[in-house]
Protein backbone atom coordinates (compact mmCIF):
# COMPACT_ATOMS: atom_id res chain seq x y z
CA UNK A 1 0.00 0.00 0.00
CA UNK A 2 1.25 3.50 -0.66
CA UNK A 3 -1.23 5.42 1.45
CA UNK A 4 -0.79 9.08 2.23
CA UNK A 5 -1.72 10.02 5.79
CA UNK A 6 -2.29 13.30 7.57
CA UNK A 7 -2.35 13.69 11.35
CA UNK A 8 -5.51 15.63 12.25
CA UNK A 9 -5.21 17.97 15.23
CA UNK A 10 -7.95 18.53 17.75
CA UNK A 11 -8.26 20.46 20.95
CA UNK A 12 -11.10 19.82 23.40
CA UNK A 13 -12.67 17.55 20.81
CA UNK A 14 -12.74 20.26 18.14
CA UNK A 15 -10.70 19.99 14.94
CA UNK A 16 -8.09 22.65 14.29
CA UNK A 17 -8.03 24.34 10.86
CA UNK A 18 -4.54 23.01 10.20
CA UNK A 19 -6.08 19.53 9.89
CA UNK A 20 -7.82 20.69 6.71
CA UNK A 21 -4.71 22.47 5.41
CA UNK A 22 -2.81 19.18 5.70
CA UNK A 23 -5.54 17.37 3.76
CA UNK A 24 -5.16 19.87 0.88
CA UNK A 25 -1.44 19.05 0.76
CA UNK A 26 -2.06 15.33 1.11
CA UNK A 27 -4.79 15.24 -1.56
CA UNK A 28 -2.37 16.59 -4.17
CA UNK A 29 0.22 13.93 -3.30
CA UNK A 30 -2.28 11.06 -3.16
CA UNK A 31 -3.72 12.02 -6.56
CA UNK A 32 -0.24 12.14 -8.07
CA UNK A 33 0.51 8.69 -6.67
CA UNK A 34 -2.94 7.38 -7.53
CA UNK A 35 -3.52 6.28 -3.97
CA UNK A 36 -5.83 6.92 -1.03
CA UNK A 37 -5.60 9.75 1.46
CA UNK A 38 -6.36 8.99 5.10
CA UNK A 39 -6.50 11.25 8.13
CA UNK A 40 -5.58 9.91 11.57
CA UNK A 41 -7.54 11.46 14.41
CA UNK A 42 -6.35 10.81 17.96
CA UNK A 43 -8.38 12.22 20.83
CA UNK A 44 -11.45 11.62 22.95
CA UNK A 45 -15.15 12.12 22.24
CA UNK A 46 -14.59 13.68 18.84
CA UNK A 47 -17.97 13.47 17.14
CA UNK A 48 -18.90 11.77 13.86
CA UNK A 49 -19.47 15.21 12.36
CA UNK A 50 -15.82 16.15 12.71
CA UNK A 51 -14.81 12.98 10.89
CA UNK A 52 -17.31 13.65 8.12
CA UNK A 53 -15.77 17.09 7.82
CA UNK A 54 -12.34 15.51 7.26
CA UNK A 55 -13.85 13.45 4.42
CA UNK A 56 -15.55 16.50 2.88
CA UNK A 57 -12.16 18.26 2.99
CA UNK A 58 -10.34 15.56 1.06
CA UNK A 59 -9.85 12.38 3.15
CA UNK A 60 -10.85 8.98 1.71
CA UNK A 61 -10.53 7.33 5.09
CA UNK A 62 -10.44 8.46 8.69
CA UNK A 63 -8.75 6.39 11.37
CA UNK A 64 -10.49 7.32 14.59
CA UNK A 65 -8.50 6.48 17.71
CA UNK A 66 -10.35 7.66 20.78
CA UNK A 67 -9.93 7.13 24.48
CA UNK A 68 -10.24 9.37 27.56
CA UNK A 69 -6.52 8.83 28.12
CA UNK A 70 -5.84 10.35 24.70
CA UNK A 71 -7.96 13.48 25.20
CA UNK A 72 -4.90 15.74 25.57
CA UNK A 73 -1.68 15.56 23.62
CA UNK A 74 0.98 13.54 25.42
CA UNK A 75 3.87 12.75 23.10
CA UNK A 76 4.71 9.26 24.33
CA UNK A 77 1.16 7.88 24.13
CA UNK A 78 0.42 9.48 20.77
CA UNK A 79 3.69 8.03 19.46
CA UNK A 80 2.76 4.56 20.72
CA UNK A 81 -0.65 4.78 19.07
CA UNK A 82 0.85 5.86 15.77
CA UNK A 83 3.60 3.26 15.90
CA UNK A 84 0.87 0.63 16.18
CA UNK A 85 -1.25 1.88 13.28
CA UNK A 86 1.80 2.55 11.09
CA UNK A 87 2.93 -1.06 11.58
CA UNK A 88 -0.56 -2.33 10.78
CA UNK A 89 -1.40 -0.21 7.74
CA UNK A 90 2.09 0.77 6.47
CA UNK A 91 1.50 4.22 5.02
CA UNK A 92 4.07 5.62 2.62
CA UNK A 93 3.80 9.29 3.55
CA UNK A 94 2.73 10.99 6.80
CA UNK A 95 2.15 14.74 7.04
CA UNK A 96 1.68 16.54 10.34
CA UNK A 97 1.39 20.18 11.35
CA UNK A 98 4.46 22.07 12.54
CA UNK A 99 2.68 22.97 15.77
CA UNK A 100 3.77 22.53 19.38
CA UNK A 101 2.42 18.99 19.30
CA UNK A 102 3.36 18.04 15.72
CA UNK A 103 6.91 19.24 16.17
CA UNK A 104 7.22 17.10 19.29
CA UNK A 105 5.38 13.98 18.18
CA UNK A 106 6.94 13.55 14.74
CA UNK A 107 10.64 13.52 15.77
CA UNK A 108 9.81 11.17 18.66
CA UNK A 109 7.84 8.91 16.31
CA UNK A 110 10.46 9.03 13.52
CA UNK A 111 12.94 7.28 15.81
CA UNK A 112 10.42 4.61 16.87
CA UNK A 113 9.52 3.69 13.30
CA UNK A 114 12.95 4.38 11.70
CA UNK A 115 11.58 7.02 9.34
CA UNK A 116 13.09 10.07 7.70
CA UNK A 117 11.54 13.33 8.85
CA UNK A 118 11.76 16.82 7.38
CA UNK A 119 10.65 19.84 9.39
CA UNK A 120 8.63 22.86 8.24
CA UNK A 121 8.25 21.96 4.58
CA UNK A 122 7.01 24.75 2.36
CA UNK A 123 6.67 22.57 -0.75
CA UNK A 124 5.89 18.89 -1.19
CA UNK A 125 5.95 17.00 -4.45
CA UNK A 126 6.39 13.50 -5.84
CA UNK A 127 9.56 12.61 -7.72
CA UNK A 128 8.91 11.35 -11.24
CA UNK A 129 9.75 7.70 -11.68
CA UNK A 130 10.55 6.77 -8.09
CA UNK A 131 7.44 8.07 -6.37
CA UNK A 132 9.62 9.45 -3.58
CA UNK A 133 8.36 12.42 -1.63
CA UNK A 134 10.32 15.60 -2.40
CA UNK A 135 10.33 17.89 0.59
CA UNK A 136 11.48 21.51 0.32
CA UNK A 137 12.24 23.51 3.43
CA UNK A 138 13.92 26.77 4.33
CA UNK A 139 17.20 26.50 6.28
CA UNK A 140 19.79 28.88 7.67
CA UNK A 141 17.18 31.46 8.55
CA UNK A 142 15.35 31.08 5.26
CA UNK A 143 18.46 31.99 3.26
CA UNK A 144 18.55 28.67 1.46
CA UNK A 145 15.88 26.22 0.37
CA UNK A 146 16.86 22.57 0.70
CA UNK A 147 15.03 19.79 -1.14
CA UNK A 148 15.19 16.53 0.77
CA UNK A 149 14.03 12.98 0.15
CA UNK A 150 14.00 9.70 2.03
CA UNK A 151 14.77 7.05 -0.61
CA UNK A 152 15.12 3.90 1.49
CA UNK A 153 12.87 4.27 4.51
CA UNK A 154 9.11 4.21 4.90
CA UNK A 155 7.12 6.06 5.97
CA UNK A 156 8.41 9.39 4.67
CA UNK A 157 7.40 11.99 7.21
CA UNK A 158 7.14 15.78 7.04
CA UNK A 159 5.78 18.65 9.07
CA UNK A 160 4.11 21.63 7.39
CA UNK A 161 3.68 25.09 8.88
CA UNK A 162 0.15 26.19 9.78
CA UNK A 163 -1.31 28.70 7.29
CA UNK A 164 1.22 27.79 4.60
CA UNK A 165 -1.52 26.08 2.57
CA UNK A 166 -5.22 26.73 2.07
CA UNK A 167 -7.81 24.08 2.92
CA UNK A 168 -9.92 22.63 0.12
CA UNK A 169 -13.52 23.78 0.13
CA UNK A 170 -15.85 21.32 1.87
CA UNK A 171 -17.35 19.00 -0.75
CA UNK A 172 -20.56 17.42 0.55
CA UNK A 173 -20.64 14.89 -2.31
CA UNK A 174 -17.43 13.20 -1.15
CA UNK A 175 -17.76 9.92 0.67
CA UNK A 176 -15.30 7.99 2.71
CA UNK A 177 -14.82 5.37 5.35
CA UNK A 178 -14.43 5.90 9.08
CA UNK A 179 -12.35 3.19 10.72
CA UNK A 180 -12.43 3.00 14.50
CA UNK A 181 -9.15 1.63 15.86
CA UNK A 182 -9.59 0.07 19.30
CA UNK A 183 -7.29 1.43 22.03
CA UNK A 184 -5.52 -1.15 24.15
CA UNK A 185 -3.66 -0.53 27.43
CA UNK A 186 -0.27 -1.07 25.87
CA UNK A 187 -0.89 1.94 23.60
CA UNK A 188 -0.99 4.25 26.62
CA UNK A 189 2.25 5.50 28.14
CA UNK A 190 1.24 6.70 31.59
CA UNK A 191 4.51 8.39 32.57
CA UNK A 192 3.87 12.01 31.63
CA UNK A 193 0.49 13.42 32.64
CA UNK A 194 -1.33 16.64 31.79
CA UNK A 195 -2.08 18.45 35.04
CA UNK A 196 -3.95 21.33 33.45
CA UNK A 197 -3.94 24.34 31.17
CA UNK A 198 -3.30 27.95 31.98
CA UNK A 199 -5.13 30.25 29.64
CA UNK A 200 -5.42 33.17 32.01
CA UNK A 201 -2.01 34.35 30.85
CA UNK A 202 -2.44 38.04 30.19
CA UNK A 203 -2.11 39.10 26.60
CA UNK A 204 -1.68 35.65 25.09
CA UNK A 205 -1.66 35.31 21.33
CA UNK A 206 -1.27 32.62 18.72
CA UNK A 207 0.67 34.37 15.98
CA UNK A 208 1.33 31.16 14.06
CA UNK A 209 -2.30 30.49 13.20
CA UNK A 210 -3.33 34.05 12.38
CA UNK A 211 -4.19 35.15 8.83
CA UNK A 212 -3.03 38.70 9.47
CA UNK A 213 -0.22 39.83 11.76
CA UNK A 214 0.62 43.46 12.51
CA UNK A 215 3.99 43.62 14.22
CA UNK A 216 5.79 46.42 16.01
CA UNK A 217 9.48 46.98 16.71
CA UNK A 218 12.01 49.32 18.20
CA UNK A 219 10.76 52.19 16.04
CA UNK A 220 7.64 52.41 18.22
CA UNK A 221 9.89 54.05 20.83
CA UNK A 222 7.89 52.89 23.88
CA UNK A 223 5.59 50.11 25.03
CA UNK A 224 2.48 52.33 25.21
CA UNK A 225 2.70 52.84 21.48
CA UNK A 226 1.78 49.20 20.93
CA UNK A 227 -1.81 50.36 21.56
CA UNK A 228 -1.75 51.81 18.04
CA UNK A 229 -0.56 48.45 16.66
CA UNK A 230 -3.22 46.53 18.60
CA UNK A 231 -6.00 48.78 17.31
CA UNK A 232 -4.79 48.37 13.74
CA UNK A 233 -4.46 44.59 14.11
CA UNK A 234 -8.02 44.45 15.51
CA UNK A 235 -9.46 46.34 12.57
CA UNK A 236 -7.79 43.91 10.16
CA UNK A 237 -9.12 40.98 12.22
CA UNK A 238 -5.50 40.08 12.92
CA UNK A 239 -3.17 39.71 15.87
CA UNK A 240 -0.15 41.59 17.21
CA UNK A 241 3.41 40.43 16.63
CA UNK A 242 6.68 41.95 17.74
CA UNK A 243 10.38 41.99 17.01
CA UNK A 244 12.89 40.70 19.52
CA UNK A 245 13.92 44.28 20.35
CA UNK A 246 10.38 45.14 21.44
CA UNK A 247 10.04 41.98 23.56
CA UNK A 248 13.46 42.40 25.19
CA UNK A 249 12.52 45.95 26.16
CA UNK A 250 9.49 44.55 27.98
CA UNK A 251 7.02 46.36 25.71
CA UNK A 252 5.09 43.17 24.96
CA UNK A 253 5.13 39.47 25.99
CA UNK A 254 7.28 36.71 24.52
CA UNK A 255 4.39 34.80 22.85
CA UNK A 256 4.24 37.74 20.40
CA UNK A 257 7.88 37.45 19.35
CA UNK A 258 8.52 36.62 15.69
CA UNK A 259 11.88 35.47 14.36
CA UNK A 260 14.63 33.00 15.09
CA UNK A 261 14.18 33.04 18.87
CA UNK A 262 10.40 33.39 18.56
CA UNK A 263 7.71 32.15 16.18
CA UNK A 264 7.89 31.56 12.45
CA UNK A 265 4.75 32.71 10.69
CA UNK A 266 3.18 32.32 7.24
CA UNK A 267 0.15 34.63 7.31
CA UNK A 268 -1.68 36.08 4.32
CA UNK A 269 -0.59 39.54 5.35
CA UNK A 270 2.25 40.70 7.57
CA UNK A 271 2.64 44.40 8.36
CA UNK A 272 5.89 45.38 10.10
CA UNK A 273 5.90 48.79 11.76
CA UNK A 274 9.14 50.32 13.01
CA UNK A 275 10.96 47.03 12.41
CA UNK A 276 14.33 47.31 10.69
CA UNK A 277 14.27 43.67 9.59
CA UNK A 278 17.23 41.90 11.16
CA UNK A 279 18.19 38.62 9.53
CA UNK A 280 16.66 36.83 12.55
CA UNK A 281 13.32 38.62 12.20
CA UNK A 282 13.21 38.08 8.43
CA UNK A 283 13.70 34.34 9.00
CA UNK A 284 10.40 34.33 10.86
CA UNK A 285 8.35 36.14 8.20
CA UNK A 286 9.83 35.10 4.86
CA UNK A 287 7.04 32.67 4.03
CA UNK A 288 4.32 35.31 4.52
CA UNK A 289 2.15 35.76 1.45
CA UNK A 290 2.27 39.56 1.50
CA UNK A 291 4.80 41.66 3.41
CA UNK A 292 4.16 45.34 4.10
CA UNK A 293 6.72 47.52 5.85
CA UNK A 294 6.38 50.90 7.46
CA UNK A 295 9.71 52.43 8.48
CA UNK A 296 11.23 55.91 8.35
CA UNK A 297 14.60 54.48 7.35
CA UNK A 298 14.70 54.00 3.56
CA UNK A 299 17.55 51.49 4.00
CA UNK A 300 15.67 49.23 6.45
CA UNK A 301 16.12 45.60 5.39
CA UNK A 302 12.41 44.99 5.81
CA UNK A 303 11.72 47.38 2.90
CA UNK A 304 13.91 45.19 0.71
CA UNK A 305 11.84 42.05 1.26
CA UNK A 306 8.50 43.86 1.31
CA UNK A 307 5.83 43.65 -1.37
CA UNK A 308 4.84 47.15 -0.37
CA UNK A 309 6.98 49.50 1.70
CA UNK A 310 6.21 52.96 3.03
CA UNK A 311 9.21 55.08 3.99
CA UNK A 312 7.63 57.36 6.54
CA UNK A 313 6.95 58.13 10.17
CA UNK A 314 5.01 55.29 11.78
CA UNK A 315 3.12 57.79 13.95
CA UNK A 316 1.73 59.45 10.83
CA UNK A 317 1.34 56.42 8.57
CA UNK A 318 -0.35 54.03 11.03
CA UNK A 319 -3.10 56.51 12.08
CA UNK A 320 -3.74 57.18 8.38
CA UNK A 321 -4.16 53.44 7.67
CA UNK A 322 -6.35 53.26 10.78
CA UNK A 323 -8.63 56.01 9.45
CA UNK A 324 -9.17 54.04 6.21
CA UNK A 325 -9.86 50.85 8.09
CA UNK A 326 -12.33 52.58 10.44
CA UNK A 327 -14.15 53.98 7.43
CA UNK A 328 -14.33 50.51 5.85
CA UNK A 329 -15.39 48.82 9.06
CA UNK A 330 -18.39 51.08 9.47
CA UNK A 331 -16.75 54.30 10.51
CA UNK A 332 -16.69 54.12 14.29
CA UNK A 333 -14.71 57.35 14.32
CA UNK B 1 20.48 16.14 40.49
CA UNK B 2 22.53 15.29 37.43
CA UNK B 3 21.71 17.38 34.38
CA UNK B 4 23.00 17.00 30.82
CA UNK B 5 22.71 19.89 28.36
CA UNK B 6 23.25 19.06 24.67
CA UNK B 7 24.46 22.20 22.85
CA UNK B 8 25.40 23.01 19.27
CA UNK B 9 28.01 25.26 17.77
CA UNK B 10 26.44 27.39 15.03
CA UNK B 11 27.53 30.26 12.76
CA UNK B 12 27.01 33.64 14.38
CA UNK B 13 23.96 34.95 12.57
CA UNK B 14 23.58 38.51 13.79
CA UNK B 15 26.35 39.68 11.46
CA UNK B 16 25.52 37.40 8.56
CA UNK B 17 25.61 39.26 5.27
CA UNK B 18 24.00 38.13 2.06
CA UNK B 19 25.81 38.29 -1.24
CA UNK B 20 23.44 40.49 -3.29
CA UNK B 21 24.62 38.91 -6.55
CA UNK B 22 24.19 35.25 -5.69
CA UNK B 23 21.75 35.51 -2.79
CA UNK B 24 23.94 33.21 -0.70
CA UNK B 25 25.19 33.67 2.84
CA UNK B 26 28.72 35.04 3.00
CA UNK B 27 30.40 32.55 5.30
CA UNK B 28 33.97 33.74 5.15
CA UNK B 29 35.04 35.16 8.46
CA UNK B 30 31.77 34.26 10.18
CA UNK B 31 32.37 33.49 13.85
CA UNK B 32 30.88 30.44 15.52
CA UNK B 33 28.96 30.71 18.77
CA UNK B 34 26.93 28.53 21.11
CA UNK B 35 23.47 28.25 19.51
CA UNK B 36 21.73 31.26 21.13
CA UNK B 37 18.69 29.16 22.07
CA UNK B 38 20.94 26.70 23.94
CA UNK B 39 21.93 29.48 26.34
CA UNK B 40 18.42 29.31 27.84
CA UNK B 41 18.90 25.57 28.38
CA UNK B 42 22.26 26.13 30.07
CA UNK B 43 20.77 28.85 32.30
CA UNK B 44 17.82 26.62 33.27
CA UNK B 45 20.20 23.79 34.17
CA UNK B 46 22.48 26.04 36.21
CA UNK B 47 19.51 27.47 38.16
CA UNK B 48 18.19 23.98 38.92
CA UNK B 49 21.64 23.01 40.15
CA UNK B 50 21.74 26.09 42.40
CA UNK B 51 18.35 25.17 43.88
CA UNK B 52 18.71 21.41 44.15
CA UNK B 53 22.42 20.67 44.05
CA UNK B 54 24.08 18.28 41.61
CA UNK B 55 26.09 18.72 38.44
CA UNK B 56 25.62 20.08 34.93
CA UNK B 57 27.40 18.44 31.98
CA UNK B 58 27.48 20.14 28.59
CA UNK B 59 27.50 17.79 25.60
CA UNK B 60 28.18 18.69 22.00
CA UNK B 61 28.55 16.76 18.76
CA UNK B 62 30.63 18.38 16.06
CA UNK B 63 34.10 18.92 14.69
CA UNK B 64 37.04 19.31 17.12
CA UNK B 65 36.53 23.10 17.05
CA UNK B 66 33.18 22.61 18.85
CA UNK B 67 35.28 22.41 22.00
CA UNK B 68 35.09 26.22 21.98
CA UNK B 69 31.32 26.07 22.55
CA UNK B 70 31.80 23.58 25.37
CA UNK B 71 34.42 25.81 27.04
CA UNK B 72 31.95 28.67 26.92
CA UNK B 73 29.37 26.47 28.68
CA UNK B 74 31.93 25.65 31.35
CA UNK B 75 32.76 29.35 31.70
CA UNK B 76 29.05 29.96 32.40
CA UNK B 77 29.15 27.42 35.22
CA UNK B 78 28.85 23.87 33.86
CA UNK B 79 30.85 21.36 35.89
CA UNK B 80 32.18 19.39 32.96
CA UNK B 81 31.77 18.83 29.24
CA UNK B 82 31.96 16.07 26.64
CA UNK B 83 32.74 16.43 22.95
CA UNK B 84 31.30 13.83 20.59
CA UNK B 85 33.46 13.94 17.51
CA UNK B 86 34.46 11.58 14.73
CA UNK B 87 34.69 11.93 10.96
CA UNK B 88 32.27 9.02 10.72
CA UNK B 89 29.57 11.26 12.30
CA UNK B 90 29.82 13.76 9.43
CA UNK B 91 26.67 14.44 7.43
CA UNK B 92 24.31 13.10 10.10
CA UNK B 93 20.69 14.15 9.78
CA UNK B 94 18.53 14.62 12.88
CA UNK B 95 17.82 10.86 13.12
CA UNK B 96 21.52 9.89 13.14
CA UNK B 97 22.50 12.90 15.30
CA UNK B 98 19.95 12.07 17.99
CA UNK B 99 21.09 8.42 17.91
CA UNK B 100 24.74 9.36 18.40
CA UNK B 101 23.94 11.87 21.16
CA UNK B 102 21.67 9.36 22.94
CA UNK B 103 24.54 6.84 22.91
CA UNK B 104 26.81 9.54 24.39
CA UNK B 105 24.24 10.19 27.13
CA UNK B 106 24.22 6.46 27.91
CA UNK B 107 28.01 6.48 28.11
CA UNK B 108 27.94 9.43 30.53
CA UNK B 109 25.65 7.27 32.61
CA UNK B 110 23.17 8.19 35.37
CA UNK B 111 21.26 11.39 34.75
CA UNK B 112 18.03 12.91 36.01
CA UNK B 113 17.33 15.51 33.39
CA UNK B 114 18.36 16.48 29.87
CA UNK B 115 17.69 20.12 28.97
CA UNK B 116 18.04 21.27 25.36
CA UNK B 117 17.37 24.47 23.46
CA UNK B 118 14.16 24.59 21.44
CA UNK B 119 16.09 24.28 18.17
CA UNK B 120 19.38 25.35 16.60
CA UNK B 121 19.42 28.57 14.63
CA UNK B 122 21.17 26.99 11.63
CA UNK B 123 19.37 23.68 11.00
CA UNK B 124 16.18 25.02 12.58
CA UNK B 125 14.42 21.64 12.82
CA UNK B 126 13.76 21.28 16.60
CA UNK B 127 13.96 17.51 16.01
CA UNK B 128 17.11 16.45 17.84
CA UNK B 129 15.79 17.09 21.38
CA UNK B 130 12.67 14.88 21.05
CA UNK B 131 14.79 12.43 19.01
CA UNK B 132 17.25 11.93 21.88
CA UNK B 133 14.33 11.35 24.28
CA UNK B 134 12.88 8.77 21.91
CA UNK B 135 16.17 6.85 21.59
CA UNK B 136 16.50 6.84 25.39
CA UNK B 137 12.79 6.03 25.71
CA UNK B 138 12.20 8.76 28.28
CA UNK B 139 9.30 11.25 28.36
CA UNK B 140 9.75 14.61 26.62
CA UNK B 141 8.36 18.10 27.17
CA UNK B 142 9.03 20.72 24.48
CA UNK B 143 8.61 24.52 24.48
CA UNK B 144 8.98 24.67 28.27
CA UNK B 145 8.46 28.25 29.48
CA UNK B 146 8.41 27.70 33.26
CA UNK B 147 9.32 25.06 35.82
CA UNK B 148 6.81 24.85 38.63
CA UNK B 149 8.30 22.25 41.00
CA UNK B 150 10.92 19.54 41.13
CA UNK B 151 10.20 17.04 43.90
CA UNK B 152 9.65 13.34 44.57
CA UNK B 153 11.44 12.41 41.36
CA UNK B 154 8.91 14.41 39.32
CA UNK B 155 9.07 17.70 37.50
CA UNK B 156 6.00 19.87 36.92
CA UNK B 157 6.37 22.43 34.15
CA UNK B 158 4.50 24.68 31.74
CA UNK B 159 4.77 24.27 27.96
CA UNK B 160 4.00 27.18 25.66
CA UNK B 161 1.35 25.82 23.27
CA UNK B 162 -1.02 27.37 20.72
CA UNK B 163 -3.71 28.52 23.11
CA UNK B 164 -1.88 29.04 26.37
CA UNK B 165 0.29 26.93 28.60
CA UNK B 166 -0.04 23.16 29.05
CA UNK B 167 0.95 22.07 32.56
CA UNK B 168 2.68 18.71 32.47
CA UNK B 169 4.05 16.42 35.18
CA UNK B 170 6.88 14.11 34.15
CA UNK B 171 8.85 11.53 36.11
CA UNK B 172 12.65 11.83 36.11
CA UNK B 173 14.60 11.04 34.07
CA UNK B 174 13.09 13.04 31.24
CA UNK B 175 14.10 15.52 28.55
CA UNK B 176 12.84 19.04 28.07
CA UNK B 177 13.45 21.72 25.48
CA UNK B 178 13.09 25.30 26.67
CA UNK B 179 12.06 28.62 25.10
CA UNK B 180 13.50 32.06 25.73
CA UNK B 181 10.75 32.96 28.20
CA UNK B 182 12.17 30.55 30.81
CA UNK B 183 15.19 32.57 31.98
CA UNK B 184 17.69 35.22 30.89
CA UNK B 185 21.07 33.57 30.37
CA UNK B 186 24.00 34.63 32.56
CA UNK B 187 27.35 35.74 31.21
CA UNK B 188 30.49 33.66 31.63
CA UNK B 189 32.47 34.62 34.77
CA UNK B 190 36.18 35.29 34.99
CA UNK B 191 36.64 32.33 37.34
CA UNK B 192 34.64 30.20 34.94
CA UNK B 193 36.80 31.23 32.00
CA UNK B 194 39.95 30.30 33.90
CA UNK B 195 38.46 26.93 34.83
CA UNK B 196 37.35 26.35 31.23
CA UNK B 197 40.81 27.10 29.91
CA UNK B 198 42.36 24.52 32.19
CA UNK B 199 39.70 21.83 31.82
CA UNK B 200 40.49 18.88 29.58
CA UNK B 201 37.35 17.92 27.68
CA UNK B 202 37.03 14.20 26.92
CA UNK B 203 36.25 13.19 23.34
CA UNK B 204 33.73 10.42 22.66
CA UNK B 205 34.24 8.80 19.26
CA UNK B 206 33.69 5.52 17.41
CA UNK B 207 36.83 4.35 19.25
CA UNK B 208 35.26 4.46 22.70
CA UNK B 209 31.47 4.47 22.16
CA UNK B 210 29.03 1.64 21.65
CA UNK B 211 27.60 2.39 18.23
CA UNK B 212 25.75 0.69 15.42
CA UNK B 213 27.88 1.59 12.34
CA UNK B 214 24.82 1.50 10.06
CA UNK B 215 23.19 4.32 12.07
CA UNK B 216 26.03 6.83 11.74
CA UNK B 217 26.75 9.87 9.63
CA UNK B 218 25.55 10.50 6.11
CA UNK B 219 25.12 6.79 5.36
CA UNK B 220 23.06 6.20 8.49
CA UNK B 221 20.76 9.13 7.79
CA UNK B 222 17.32 8.31 6.35
CA UNK B 223 16.98 11.77 4.76
CA UNK B 224 19.14 12.89 1.85
CA UNK B 225 19.53 16.43 0.56
CA UNK B 226 18.75 16.42 -3.17
CA UNK B 227 19.46 20.06 -3.94
CA UNK B 228 19.99 23.47 -2.41
CA UNK B 229 18.46 26.60 -3.90
CA UNK B 230 18.99 30.16 -2.85
CA UNK B 231 15.70 32.00 -3.04
CA UNK B 232 15.64 35.57 -4.24
CA UNK B 233 16.49 38.01 -1.46
CA UNK B 234 13.98 40.62 -2.55
CA UNK B 235 10.42 40.30 -3.73
CA UNK B 236 10.84 43.25 -6.07
CA UNK B 237 8.14 45.06 -4.17
CA UNK B 238 7.22 48.70 -4.37
CA UNK B 239 8.60 51.20 -1.88
CA UNK B 240 6.97 54.63 -1.68
CA UNK B 241 8.19 57.65 0.25
CA UNK B 242 5.89 59.48 2.62
CA UNK B 243 7.89 62.53 3.65
CA UNK B 244 5.04 65.00 4.33
CA UNK B 245 1.35 64.90 5.18
CA UNK B 246 0.27 64.88 1.58
CA UNK B 247 2.68 62.08 0.69
CA UNK B 248 1.43 60.04 3.68
CA UNK B 249 -2.14 60.26 2.38
CA UNK B 250 -1.18 59.23 -1.14
CA UNK B 251 1.14 56.42 0.09
CA UNK B 252 -1.66 55.00 2.24
CA UNK B 253 -4.07 55.40 -0.71
CA UNK B 254 -1.75 53.30 -2.76
CA UNK B 255 -1.32 50.73 0.03
CA UNK B 256 -5.07 50.35 0.41
CA UNK B 257 -5.56 49.80 -3.34
CA UNK B 258 -2.74 47.25 -3.25
CA UNK B 259 -4.38 45.36 -0.35
CA UNK B 260 -7.73 45.60 -2.12
CA UNK B 261 -6.25 44.13 -5.30
CA UNK B 262 -4.83 41.27 -3.22
CA UNK B 263 -8.26 40.61 -1.73
CA UNK B 264 -7.20 41.44 1.83
CA UNK B 265 -9.59 44.33 2.45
Amino acid sequence: MSFVWTIAEQHDGKLRDVSFELLARGRKLADKLGTKLASVLIGDKVGEQAMEELIRRGADEVYSIQDPRLANFVCESYARVLTRVIKTYQPSIILAAATSSGRTLMPYLAIKVTAGLTADCTELDIEEGTGNLLQTRPAIGGNIMATIKTPDHRPQMATVRPKSSRPLPADASRSGKIIAVPVTDDMIDGRATVVGYRKDATDFVNVEEADIVVAGGKGLKKGDNFTMIRTLADSFGGVVGASREAVDRGWIGYPHQIGLSGKTISPKLYIGVGISGSIQHLAGIKTSEIIVSVNSDPDASLHKVADFGIVGDAFQVVPEIQRRMDRRNGGAK
Amino acid sequence: MKIIVPIKQVPETSNVKMDPETGTVIRAGVETVVNPLDLYALETALRLKEQHGGTVTALSMGPPQAVKALKEAVAMGCDDAVLVSDRKFGGSDTWATSYTLAQAVKKIGDYDLIIAGERATDGDTAQVGPGIASWLDIPVATYVARIETVKDKHIVLERLVEDGYQILSLPLPCLMTVVKEIAAPRLPTLGGKIRARELTIPVFSTENMELEPAALGLKGSPTKVVKIDTPKVTRGGKVVRAGDDEAVVSAVDELMSFLEAKGIV
